[in-house]
């Protein structure tokens, strides 16, 4: 026969002792704050993958006095360049900035009217790529010896410092992972020394009947797993219509254009992205595991003072 | 079935194991031992050591010097997790019941079984039949609080018998209960110890004592004055 201690047993009185009120709610307010920091740590990691993909599939070609005559003569200098570029393997399009163009993208830096300022401002051809940018020193070399002074940038130096910024703020939302689970399991310590101290005697007449370390640990664990994560379950819901605004929010800036998102409720809860989705149900898994790992650790410490 | 040697207690003030800490010993040389099946009755003056005797043999505190075998484990070296196993085998009925309040007199019965793990059934089985002989039938899902002191004391009997324990020890089990009761109480330990139960009843009752002439332990001044010499078992 297996033995099935009835669900209701309640031998220690737990159910006073670890109120179902003050650790859930406590519980609850850190996974709300773990969600948003999840929510950061994700967001990040879209917008860096999204512009990673728009910038590191193009480049920049600048061209000195692109009205001179090219160096093979005969055509311009800028004519030469983009004719170099178009017959390029890997080169999906090459695009030359008209003059408004040029001047919409120098207006915040030279204000109204910079083509009309006395500056030598270079022709510059937006290149996109089919794939990546791989080596591009050998068709720096040839733009160059074509047209004396062409210069070719691509976006790796922003894309590295963009790589940084969303490392540091990755770094913030892991480190506010860890404080907020150390927190949680700070309070669950405090909650669980608490109802130790209330169920003293009720610990001692069990300890005496010859219950083991194990079990008496165990009972608290449980008790503690499960209010660590039906509070976090809450508190996980409670930040999913703050995550799915964040989320609307945030759609023109990966990709998604501003107005589809949260127009019905599929598209609003498909905004998130599918790992922030599979990651919010892991809340209430790490609360319950935290709350039984603490509560458990907490409960055999204590009872080394008994024989 | 459990052997003192030259067995010293004192407690520990603080709860921390110094020599500073360390209060007066509050039993010397406590040498006596029995076989399976023993009867003794433990009797001295308030004050004399009779409880802290029965805290030893219950696994409550552990002999500060001395040497304690109970049923063939050394408590004083025996590692920690061996006692849980130990305390299963010892029945013992408290002077305050010691009780769970919150639990129904059925479950405070239970709760040995339950630790040790028995199937339910059999639980649900024992604990209604014992209750019935202690003619607590009516009252299975109360709580102690609303039981008279006899019949938390008949609750708290029920609890130390339930798992059939090798070594039972009551200490004043009869103070709560009527000559009836008691002589019915005494009917139990002595059938118990018939069936193979080292049984130790510490008591004042002088006139329980001559009505069931055994084997006694006098305890005074934390020493052990003096055992009546005779074997074990019941004086007929």
């Amino acid at each position: 026969m297996i033995s099935l201690r009835p669900s209701g047993f309640d031998e220690l009185g737990l159910r006073r002792a670890l109120s179902d009120r003050m650790l859930p709610v406590l519980v609850g307010a850190m996974t709300f704050l773990a969600a948003l920091a999840m929510a950061g740590w994700f967001g990040t990691a879209a917008l860096a993958r999204h512009w990673q993909q728009g910038a590191g599939a193009s480049l920049t070609v600048q061209v000195p006095q692109a009205t001179d005559p090219a160096a093979s003569g005969g055509q311009t200098r800028l004519a030469a360049v983009l004719a170099l570029l178009t017959g390029t393997p890997g080169v999906a399009s090459a695009h030359a900035l008209s003059d408004q163009e040029l001047a919409d993208l120098l207006k915040p830096w030279l204000g109204q009217g910079a083509d009309r300022l006395a500056i030598p401002i270079p022709a510059v051809i937006a290149v996109r790529l089919t794939g990546t940018a791989s080596d591009l020193a050998p068709l720096a070399h040839r733009l160059d010896d074509a047209a004396p002074g062409t210069l070719v940038e691509d976006h790796d130096r922003w894309i590295g410092r963009l790589a940084v910024l969303v490392r540091s703020l990755q770094a913030c939302a892991g480190l506010a992972l860890l404080l907020v689970a150390g927190v949680a399991a700070s309070v669950i310590a405090v909650a669980t020394r608490a109802g130790l101290s209330t169920r003293r005697e009720a610990i001692e007449i069990v300890h005496g009947l010859g219950a083991t370390d194990a079990y008496i640990a165990g009972r608290f664990a449980a008790r503690a797993t499960l209010l660590a994560a039906a509070g976090a379950a809450g508190g996980a819901l409670v930040a999913l219509p703050v995550l799915l605004a964040l989320a609307r929010l945030a759609a023109p800036f990966v990709g998604q254009p501003a107005g589809t998102a949260g127009d019905t409720l599929q598209d609003a809860l498909g905004a998130l992205p599918v790992a922030l989705w599979l990651a919010l149900p892991c809340l209430p898994v790490s609360a319950g595991a935290i709350g039984f790992a603490t509560a458990h650790s907490a409960v055999r410490r204590w009872l080394r003072r008994l024989p | 079935m459990l052997r003192f040697e030259a067995v010293g207690l004192r407690y520990e003030r603080s709860g921390v194991r110094t020599d500073a800490s360390a209060g007066p010993e509050v039993l010397h040389d406590i040498s006596f031992h029995l076989r399976p099946g023993a009867f003794r009755w433990l009797m001295g003056p308030s004050g004399a050591g009779k409880t802290s005797l029965l805290r030893l043999l219950y696994l409550a505190v552990r002999p500060t010097r001395g040497r304690l075998t109970l049923m063939g484990t050394d408590v004083a070296t025996a590692p920690r997790r061996a006692l849980p196993v130990l305390r299963r085998r010892i029945g013992v009925v408290f002077q305050d019941f010691r009780l769970l309040p919150h639990l129904s007199a059925f479950d405070n019965v239970a709760l040995p079984l339950r630790i040790a793990g028995r199937p339910e059934g059999q639980i649900r089985a024992d604990v209604g039949e014992l209750l019935r002989w202690v003619g607590l039938s009516q009252h299975l899902d109360t709580r102690p609080a609303e039981l008279s002191g006899g019949e938390q004391q008949r609750v708290a009997i029920a609890r130390s018998v339930i798992t059939r324990p090798a070594l039972l020890l009551a200490d004043e089990p009869t103070g709560n209960l009527d000559d009836g009761q008691a002589e019915r109480l005494m009917q139990l330990f002595k059938e118990m110890n018939r069936i193979g139960t080292t049984v130790i009843v510490a008591t004042h009752n002088e006139m329980l004592v001559e009505r069931h002439p055994a084997p006694t332990l006098h305890i005074a001044n934390g020493r052990l004055a003096a055992s009546d010499g005779r074997d074990d078992g019941w004086v007929s």
